[in-house]
């Protein structure tokens, strides 16, 4: 290489890396500039009646008790449900399911699934837990609906960490006669644990965030009560800050902001046991 | 009276045939090394005593395999044959467990719940493996702790816990240091006592070391199978000559 060609590679190189900072920068800035502008609204309006207030029409006396206690049901039976049926459906494909081409087939749909706009899985809640099963705007409907969503992403998931099990270890637990569902159960699914936990948690946090499908199913209601069965009617936080954000007043806009650094928290929470876990799992089990 | 034996053994993985009509006897309490270039079916056929191939899809199989004269194919149950024909495999593959666990996986997974016949039996295992004094006193450490000689050691003794009377090993000092390989050959030495061992190694000093009679195999076909002092002094055949000389292989 000539040295004019490599004083041009040269200045290439710091080009590039002065461009991509510049973007990073711009990208950390928006996340800033968005984060500034909600706490300095919302912060001042959390205290200890804003968690336990019921909706209001007047937006100092309202609250997201109802958004929250209906949050954390919801979350609490879509958990329920998506759980066992999404490890199980993992575990099978990767374990026991034969790798032909209509495995490939369920393969490529459970992963464009998980791609799928989340209003569409709204319209098909609507129509058949809502509309078909007769459940209403209830929050067994809303669970249900949820965990449509996110059973994608716990098969996936629950997939990837079971196919990063060496062979090695199946073979040792073959090897002193274990049968197959001893192998799974006592070696796979325990080493696989850590991977399948975080796909647990990013699916809740994935939830918790979700509005468009709640609104399609008909959440957005006043509510004035905690619900207390599956049946009964709910709302979230996602749902009550979308309301309120709807209103004309200013007063709601700043209830908007403070039930947004709420959800923040919550989501951060949620990623931050994640990856924790995560960590502390890969450190343990080095294969 | 043989300890292992079989009677033209043929194997196939899909189109490709893997052992060739071998008919060999392995007598007990006696170190038999399978050795050989890549390839040449000594794994394939240590695999055919512990029914480890038939997790491998498209196998075929013919011929007779006998354990105690019993059919292993025939007249055995898999998981009962592979408590009796224990494995150690190439690296080693410790469970991410306790020490403990990993020593009592086995007789777990037969149904043991007595808590001192657990002890008994991991401590019995891990003394034979030549592991005790190393753990002792640590038992409730993760297995992946240990240094990769004593995580083989552990395979080991684990392989020891259900009592069986035959010891499968797939080049099981490949991966070590030599420090580690010479704690594994001085425990063979003295396994042999009470186990019957088949060792497949890419090593020939090792083989030489520590076996009683050698197998060499090439292509799948079992070439000569005699007293390992013979089978590296004074051969038989001209390829076996070649291979354990470093002439080919």
């Amino acid at each position: 290489m000539s040295s004019n060609q490599y004083t041009r590679a040269k200045s290439a190189d710091k080009l590039f890396k002065v461009v991509a900072l510049a973007f990073t920068i711009f990208a950390l800035g928006i996340l800033v500039v968005l984060l500034f502008d909600i706490f300095s609204r919302g912060i001042a309006r959390i205290n200890w009646s804003f968690f336990q207030n019921l909706p209001s029409r007047h937006a100092e006396k309202s609250g997201i008790m109802t958004a929250m206690a209906g949050m954390l049901s919801l979350l609490f039976f879509t958990i329920i449900i998506a759980l066992p049926i999404g490890i199980l459906a993992g575990v099978y494909l990767q374990e026991y399911g034969k790798r032909n081409k209509f495995a490939k087939f369920i393969e490529i749909n459970i992963a464009n699934l998980a791609g799928v706009p989340s209003v569409i899985y709204g319209i098909l809640g609507l129509t058949l837990f809502v509309r078909i099963l007769k459940l209403g705007n209830s929050l067994i409907a809303g669970a249900l609906t949820l965990s449509l969503l996110i059973l994608p992403i716990i098969i996936v998931t629950t997939r990837e960490a079971i196919r990063a099990v060496p062979d090695s270890l199946r073979e040792a637990s073959y090897g002193m006669g274990a049968t197959k569902w001893q192998t799974t159960s006592k070696v796979v699914i325990p080493s696989a644990f850590g991977g399948i936990l975080t796909g647990i948690i990013l699916a809740m946090s994935r939830a918790i965030g979700e509005t468009a499908p709640l609104l399609v199913i008909g959440a957005l209601v006043y509510v004035p009560f905690i619900p207390e069965g599956p049946r009964d009617q709910f709302t979230t936080l996602p749902i009550q800050i979308f309301n309120w954000t709807s209103r004309p007043q200013s007063a709601f806009i700043v209830n908007a902001a403070a039930g947004i650094i709420v959800l923040l928290l919550i989501t951060f929470l949620l990623n931050g046991i994640a990856i924790y876990i995560r960590n502390k799992w890969y450190k343990k089990i080095k294969y | 009276m043989f300890k292992l034996e079989t009677k033209n053994a043929n194997l196939w993985y899909g189109e490709k045939q893997a052992l060739k009509d071998i008919s060999i006897g392995i007598e007990p309490n006696t170190v038999t090394a399978f050795i050989g270039p890549s390839g040449c079916g000594k794994s394939t056929l240590l695999r055919c005593f512990n029914r480890m191939n038939d997790l491998i899809e498209n196998t075929k199989i013919t011929g007779e395999y006998l354990l105690d004269s019993t059919e292993i194919y025939k007249d055995m149950d898999v998981y009962e044959l592979r408590r009796k024909i224990g494995m150690v495999f190439q690296r080693p593959n410790p469970f991410p467990k306790s020490i403990f666990d990993n020593v009592a996986y086995g007789l777990r997974i037969m149904g043991e719940k007595n808590q001192t016949a657990l002890k008994d039996r991991v401590e019995i295992s891990l003394k034979n493996a030549a592991l005790w004094d190393e753990v002792n006193g640590i038992l409730n450490k993760s297995a992946l702790s240990l240094s990769g000689g004593q995580q083989q050691r552990l395979c080991i003794a684990r392989a020891l816990a259900t009592a069986p009377t035959v010891v499968l090993m797939d080049e099981p000092a490949s991966a070590l240091d030599p420090i580690s390989t010479a704690k594994i050959e001085d425990l063979i030495y003295d396994l042999k006592k009470k186990f019957t061992i088949v060792i497949v190694t890419h090593n020939m000093q090792q083989a030489a070391r520590i076996s009683n009679r050698t197998a060499f195999f090439y292509l799948g076909e079992l070439i000569e199978f005699d007293e390992t002092k013979k089978i590296f002094t004074n051969p038989e055949k001209e390829r076996t000559q070649n291979y354990v000389t470093g002439r080919f292989g």
